[in-house]
């Protein structure tokens, strides 16, 4: 036994109303640069949907993740050592920009600076990657709210799947939103694909990372990711990915996306598991059992043996204590509640999702029967073979077992914690019939719907002794690195060249030059911009109004407060 | 009294323009080479990438670079078995000079029209692509230029001395000349010899090198080879290395 820990999420889809705000806290922290415009490390599906990039669950075109191999042992699925080199000149299977989608900008200044006319001028979009003028037909969130309608479901990879003759008739119906972010896998074929070794798993809390001095941009892990969550910067030729925001993770805080979320349904804590069991739930033959088979190779924090393993591996004292009160190994072990996201790319993915109950609740409520009635409920489960099928498809490799149990948990606990809500006698035969006790059930109830900050967040914080050395703990000057204050501009060979600055300054200063430019990527016309920031609200800013016309003529259309008449 | 003596022999015979050309130059060239590529390792990390535009274009990409890299690979190759193997290893093995000669045209001429087949390719590319062409800097220009150069100077030499007579013997004086480089005991009057073609490339192969550690051409160095031994996944500490520099001396983790 090697006992390793993992930092991993769950992620509770009935209570995502598909805002987007971990998608905008995220992209506002980490890809707000030029480069990684159309990098979304988190971003929010409509299922069902294509996804983003566009079909990329459609292992047969893009070829990630893993695959057995005659030996029955797992082997990249985009073709191992050898043929990554060979084909290392031009990657066969690289999607290109037009599978993610033409980021663009606005030309924002021309609403400011343009002169009198009779309409209204309006800002154009202009493409980021050509700076041209471009018609907007794609974005990330393009197909946004349009699950199950015959506008995208024909592009669903998963419902071809599910049955070859769906007609998607509008009483059959569903949606929900599935938040993804990099799945920090236990097998990551990212880091496996990647030629120069610079994708690495941390074996403090298992976070997956690129570094980004060893990076070459050969992008092979664009390939191997099956999530296809590690994306190309275009203006550093570096690969970037999700950081599950270890500077703030290092120091007890939780991710952006997790801390900004509305509906409060991410939760964060650490898994132990035995790193000596991972290749071999990697080669379970049969796909529909790696569900199962990850599951086995997580550790019980409380078991005696596990706690003297993971000291002698080195885990500290408070980090061990930490797992026994995680809520992912609550939510994955304990309730059986949480499913991982495609088990059968063979990566053991760590941020697990609770499969939502809505589909199943809104066709009970719509037939008028008691949607909060466990009887409805699980009979809805059993009847409602379509939105159960796609679900397993999603989340169990097919095997509709998983989800049925998971479904007919949250279905009792509904109904359970109606009664006692209601003042009326708590039935204990409902838990029972999920195989769950009261005491259980009320324990599932706190953590899923009361969801307190301290019960979603248990994040052991890295070390005191390291703590100097954590990037976003200022107890060194913060721009006191290479090349010192004042990042920004290129370095001698070029955009990239150059030290990379702490996350913190950088972030800074990208978000000052965004804010004070007026044109997408490089600003070229510093002379002509105008600088609100600057402006202390006396007078106008220099370049905010065109010039006065100072010949007498015009005098006469200005009235006493200088405003002028609109021409016809 | 040897020394000053030998050394006016050796400007008499070459020329000072020759020991500029055919000494000083060589080692100017190798010194900014490995110095360049130390010093831009040590301070350019984050800067030492292929700048894949493959995201931008695809379609020419797919048949232009493998065709530009397989082929510079090949003519790597028998540039290293045409000026490090002396004549007298492949003589002693039994390959006359006829056969090594047949060899080294077929195999270099083909290589060499791939290599310029797939940078033209690779070129017309950069230029005609909008997003690529704006991701080009006035770096990858003079590099372009300078490869450019060098490759087409090497293909038409091989050409014109075959195209003209029975080809040149450059194993008689091109190739003693840059092992002589190495042995530090540098023979300018070799060179001297050769015919101009060949001067050239060679000058322009020097000039590029010289420039190799300042652009894009570095990711050659790290070719990732070690891919083929290494184990898939990589595990890391975290303290080995944390945020994006080493810490300052005095203050090294306590006990590391």
């Amino acid at each position: 036994m090697r006992v390793m820990a993992q930092m991993a999420m769950v992620m509770n889809l009935d209570k995502c109303i598909g805002c987007h705000t971990c998608s905008v806290t995220c992209k506002q922290a980490w890809t707000n640069r030029t480069g990684v415009e159309y990098v979304w490390f988190n971003n929010v599906e409509t299922r069902p949907g294509q996804g983003y990039p566009r079909r990329y669950e459609d292992q047969d075109t893009w070829k990630g993740g893993w695959k057995l191999n005659k030996r029955g042992r797992p082997a990249l699925k985009a073709g191992g050592r050898f043929k990554k080199l060979i084909t290392i000149f031009s990657n066969p299977v690289l999607p290109s920009l037009d599978d993610y989608y033409e980021p663009w900008t606005y030309d924002y200044a021309t609403l400011t600076n343009a002169p009198l006319q009779e309409r209204t001028p309006v800002a154009r979009p202009k493409s980021l990657i050509t700076g041209k003028d471009m018609k907007i037909s794609w974005s990330a969130n393009w197909d946004d709210d349009l699950g199950g309608s015959a506008a995208t479901s024909e592009q669903d990879v998963l419902l071809s799947e599910v049955s070859q003759k769906i007609t998607f008739e509008f009483e059959q119906t569903f949606m929900f939103y599935l938040p993804r972010i990099c799945e920090h896998c236990l097998n990551p074929s990212c880091a496996a694909s990647c030629p120069s070794g610079a994708i690495y798993k941390r074996t403090e809390d298992g976070i997956v990372l690129v570094d980004q001095d060893r990076c070459r941009g050969w992008r092979m892990c664009v390939t191997g990711c099956p999530y296809k969550k590690v994306y190309f910067n275009h203006r550093t030729g570096k690969a970037e990915k999700c950081t599950f925001c270890f500077p703030r993770v290092e120091v007890g805080l939780p991710t952006v996306c997790s801390e900004t979320c509305v509906g409060r349904l991410r939760y964060l804590g650490l898994v132990l598991y035995d790193a000596d069991q991972v290749l071999e739930a990697a080669s379970t033959p049969d796909e529909k059992g790696l569900y199962e088979a990850q599951r086995q190779v997580f550790l019980d924090p409380s078991d005696q043996a596990v706690v003297r393993e993971a000291e002698r591996a080195g885990i500290p004292r408070d980090w061990i204590e930490a797992a026994r009160r995680s809520p992912i190994h609550a939510l994955i072990n304990t309730y059986k509640v949480a499913l991982p996201l495609h088990p059968e790319y063979r990566t053991l993915p760590m941020v697990w999702y609770i499969p939502p109950l809505s589909p199943v609740v809104d066709a009970v409520r719509d037939t008028g029967h008691d949607a909060e009635d466990h009887r409805n409920l699980f009979a809805a489960v059993d009847a409602l073979r379509i939105p159960v099928d796609y679900l397993a498809q999603l989340f169990t490799a097919g095997d509709p077992a998983p989800v049925d149990t998971a479904l007919r948990r949250l279905g009792a606990m509904r109904a359970y914690m109606r009664d006692i809500n209601l003042g009326r006698e708590p039935d204990a035969s409902i838990p029972e019939a999920v195989g769950m006790g009261e005491e259980e059930m009320y324990d599932m109830y706190r953590l899923l719907a009361l969801a307190k900050y301290e019960d979603r967040y248990v994040i052991p914080p890295a070390h005191a002794e390291q703590a100097h050395r954590l990037e976003e703990l200022a107890t060194e000057c913060s721009l006191d690195y290479e090349g010192g204050p004042g990042m920004g501009g290129s370095g001698p060979f070029g955009e990239t060249s150059g030290g990379a600055a702490p996350i913190a300054v950088e972030n800074f200063h990208a978000l000052r030059d965004r804010q004070t430019a007026n044109t997408p990527a490089a600003p070229t016309d510093k002379a002509t911009r105008v600088n609100l920031l600057n402006w202390d609200g006396k007078g106008s800013p220099p370049g905010l109004f065109p010039d006065r016309p100072t010949d007498g003529s015009s005098d006469a259309d200005r009235d006493s407060d200088g405003e002028v008449e609109p021409k016809p | 009294m040897t020394a000053p003596a030998h050394a006016s022999a050796f400007a008499a015979a070459a020329g000072t323009g020759g020991i500029l050309l055919w000494v000083v130059l060589p080692y100017v060239a190798l010194a900014v080479f490995v110095l360049g590529h130390i010093w831009r390792y040590r301070y350019d990390k984050f800067g030492w990438t292929t700048r894949s535009s493959q995201l931008y274009e695809n379609r020419l990409l797919r048949i232009g670079s493998p065709l530009f890299h397989f082929g510079i690979l090949v003519v790597l190759l028998g540039h290293i078995g045409g000026l490090v193997i002396p004549k007298s290893w492949t003589d002693a093995v039994g390959i006359s000079e006829h056969t090594y000669h047949i060899g080294a045209v077929v195999l270099g001429t083909i290589a060499g029209v791939a290599t310029l087949g797939g940078l033209a390719i690779l070129i017309y590319r950069r230029r005609t692509v909008g997003p690529v062409f704006s991701a080009t800097t006035r770096n990858d220009k003079a590099m372009y230029l300078s490869l450019t150069v060098t490759i087409a100077l090497g293909l038409a030499a091989t050409v014109a001395a075959n195209a003209v007579g029975g080809g040149y013997d450059y194993r008689e004086t091109v190739s003693p000349w840059f092992r002589s480089i190495f042995y530090v005991q540098p023979d300018p009057d070799l060179m001297a010899g050769a015919p101009i073609l060949f001067q050239l490339h060679t000058i322009s192969a020097l000039l590029l090198f010289a420039a190799w550690p300042f652009t894009r051409l570095v990711h050659m160095l790290t070719a990732p080879v070690g891919y083929l031994t290494r184990p898939y996944i990589v595990y890391r500490s975290r303290d080995t290395r944390l945020g994006a520099r080493p810490p300052r001396r005095g203050w090294e983790r306590a006990g590391s």
